[in-house]
This record gives structure tokens, C-alpha cells and sequence, in this order.
């Protein structure tokens, strides 16, 4: 299967060409409830993860809540 | 103030009810746990956090919400270290994506050493995002005309600054905080700038709806005990507040009767 590049929270990964994001998120240990997720810019409802599939150069923002004034 | 009345005296944000007056800021603590627990001692029911990337790298770093539980403690997600509205739109659009959060905390700051807001780009947010149903709490300057505007704009909360952000030197412009407290309906919540728990009640006394407070209580020596002493200046400036102060005169006026005396 060929492999594809993906940046994930600015950092170069390597995925299966056409993989889900579910299985990223999955590999990643996310918790799904407690984080938003951003494909190329757009926020992807996480209900949906298992429908999307990854393509070479996407770029995946995963944040989640931290302390802060 | 009697008791009955204390308790009907509620802040009320976007048709929510809190019964504590101070907000709190979960950054600058040395651990998320010593962060829970200076929560607790300051009795605030509302926390601001901040948006930010998850270490990927770390699986197994520990999350806020492991420590405060949201559904007990309102979450307030602010846009610290935006400095443009496109960016603050980003954010606070991802962090209703978390989990329905609608009641942010709105900051696009305009300079990165005096960490003053950008006022021009803030109004613009608001507007956008009181549009896409948002309750926007506006941290903004001590400015009444731009405070009007930002009403005007759909605000839900005004949040004019004490002082700098992190500066510690209390309310440096009472006048002008008067003056936006005297004009508008909505709640002014003193954000940014408070150094001792006095100066919260300085500013309850002015006759603000409430405070926010970070790093005063997170970098304080005693950080609990802080927590604790900020709780019971804002309870202090509230109910100081709501009985009336007496009129100050320039010369004395005895304690006591002058009547009879021997």
C-alpha cells in the first residue's frame, strides 16, 4: 500500500494512503470527547471521522482545553 | 446585607445564574492538581482555559478536564494569543466544536510586550460571533466609548482591564470604570491586572459585577490561601457595595455625641 505524508498539530506523520482519520485518531490514543478537530482548515464533525480518508499533504489540527487566563 | 438577600444577589451572565462573583484563570500553576484545588479554595464556578494543540507526542499527559470536571465548573474558553479576529474566530469555533461551549471568553490582543487589546479587531469578532449565536465575554480596554460599542456589537459581558495582563498593579482608572459600569446594563467583569486580593474588593466596590483573576492567585506564594483571600474580598467589595456607603466629607465628624459631655 503506498504511504502518504500528513501533518498532524505541525508535525510530519506517515499514513496508508486513503486510511481514516478515525484510525489516526485511534493510533493517536485521542479522546475523542474532550477535543475539536480541523482538516485543511475546516472543522470535521468527529462523528464523522470514519467516513473521512486521508490524501497526501492534509493537515490535521487536533486541540483540546489547557489552562489559561 | 442580610442573608436572604445575599442569596438572591446571583451574577448573572447570558441568562445564566452564579452565585460566586470571582472567575478564575487555570494558567500559571505549577500542576493541573494544584490548579484543582486553588479552584476550590477560590468557591468561582466559572474557569477560563485556553485552546490549544494535543501533545501527540505524549499519550499519556493528563488532560484539564480530568482535573475539573466541566459539567460541575462552567468552562470559559478564551483566544489568548490571538492577535487578529481571523485567528480568535478559529479558535473559539474549534472550542465550541468541543463540547457546545457557547459562553467564550473573547481577546484579541494588540501588542505583544503590553499585551493591550486591539480594540478595532475585538469589536469586529464580537459581531461575528454574537451572529453564530455565541455569548461573547469581552476582555477590552478601560475605555466607556469603545465599552458602548462593544454592547452595541452583541456583547454579553463587558471585561475592561485593570491594568496589563499579569502586571499585578490593580485598578489603575476608577473613573473610567465607573463610567462603564453607570452606562451599561450589561456585566462589567474586571479582567486582567490585579495584584492582591484588596483590589478586588476595590472593584466590587466600584460597583462591578465580578472579577477575573489569574496569575495573583497562581503566583502567589500560597496560592490556596490566596484563592481563599480573593473569594472573601469579592464577597466583602459586593456587600460593601450594595450598602451604601456613606458620603465622604473634607473635615471630621465625631463618633460620639458631643451632647453632655462632662
Amino acid at each position: 500500500m503506498k504511504k502518504i505524508k500528513i501533518k498532524v498539530n505541525g508535525k510530519f506523520k506517515t499514513v496508508l494512503n486513503n486510511s481514516k482519520l478515525s484510525d489516526l485518531l485511534k493510533n493517536l490514543k485521542i479522546p475523542i470527547k474532550k477535543v475539536a478537530i480541523e482538516l485543511n482548515q475546516e472543522i470535521i464533525d468527529k462523528k464523522r471521522s470514519n467516513n473521512i480518508k486521508l490524501k497526501k499533504n492534509d493537515k490535521i489540527e487536533i486541540v483540546h482545553f489547557i489552562g489559561g487566563g | 446585607m442580610e442573608e436572604d438577600s445575599l442569596k438572591k444577589d446571583k451574577l448573572i451572565i447570558a441568562k445564566k445564574k452564579f452565585d460566586s462573583r470571582l472567575i478564575v484563570g487555570t494558567g500559571k500553576y505549577k500542576t493541573m492538581a494544584e490548579c484543582a484545588k486553588a479552584i476550590k479554595f477560590s468557591g468561582a464556578e466559572i474557569v477560563t482555559v485556553a485552546v490549544r494543540r494535543v501533545n501527540i507526542l505524549n499519550k499519556n499527559k493528563p488532560l484539564l478536564m480530568d482535573y475539573i470536571d466541566p459539567k460541575k465548573i462552567t468552562y470559559l474558553p478564551n483566544t489568548a494569543g490571538c492577535f487578529n479576529s481571523k485567528d480568535a474566530l478559529r479558535t473559539l469555533r474549534l472550542a465550541r466544536e468541543i463540547g457546545g461551549w457557547k459562553l467564550v471568553k473573547l481577546e484579541v490582543l494588540g501588542d505583544k510586550t503590553n499585551l493591550f487589546p486591539d480594540m478595532i479587531e475585538t469589536l469586529k469578532t464580537t459581531e461575528v460571533l454574537a451572529n453564530e449565536g455565541f455569548r461573547v465575554m469581552v476582555y477590552c480596554n478601560d475605555d466607556p466609548l469603545m465599552a458602548k460599542r462593544l454592547e452595541n456589537s452583541g456583547a454579553d459581558a463587558i471585561m475592561p482591564l485593570a491594568a496589563p495582563i499579569g502586571s499585578g498593579l490593580g485598578i489603575l482608572n476608577k473613573i473610567n470604570i465607573q463610567i462603564i459600569r453607570k452606562q451599561t446594563k450589561l456585566p462589567v467583569i474586571i479582567d486582567a491586572g490585579l495584584g492582591q486580593a484588596s483590589d478586588a474588593t476595590i472593584a466590587m466596590e466600584l460597583g462591578c459585577d465580578g472579577v477575573l483573576v489569574n496569575t495573583a492567585i497562581a503566583k502567589a506564594k500560597k496560592p490556596f490561601e490566596m484563592a481563599l483571600a480573593f473569594k472573601n474580598a469579592v464577597v466583602a467589595g459586593r456587600q460593601s457595595y450594595c450598602s451604601g456607603r456613606i458620603s465622604k466629607t473634607l473635615m471630621g465628624n465625631p463618633s460620639s455625641p458631643t451632647e453632655g459631655i462632662i
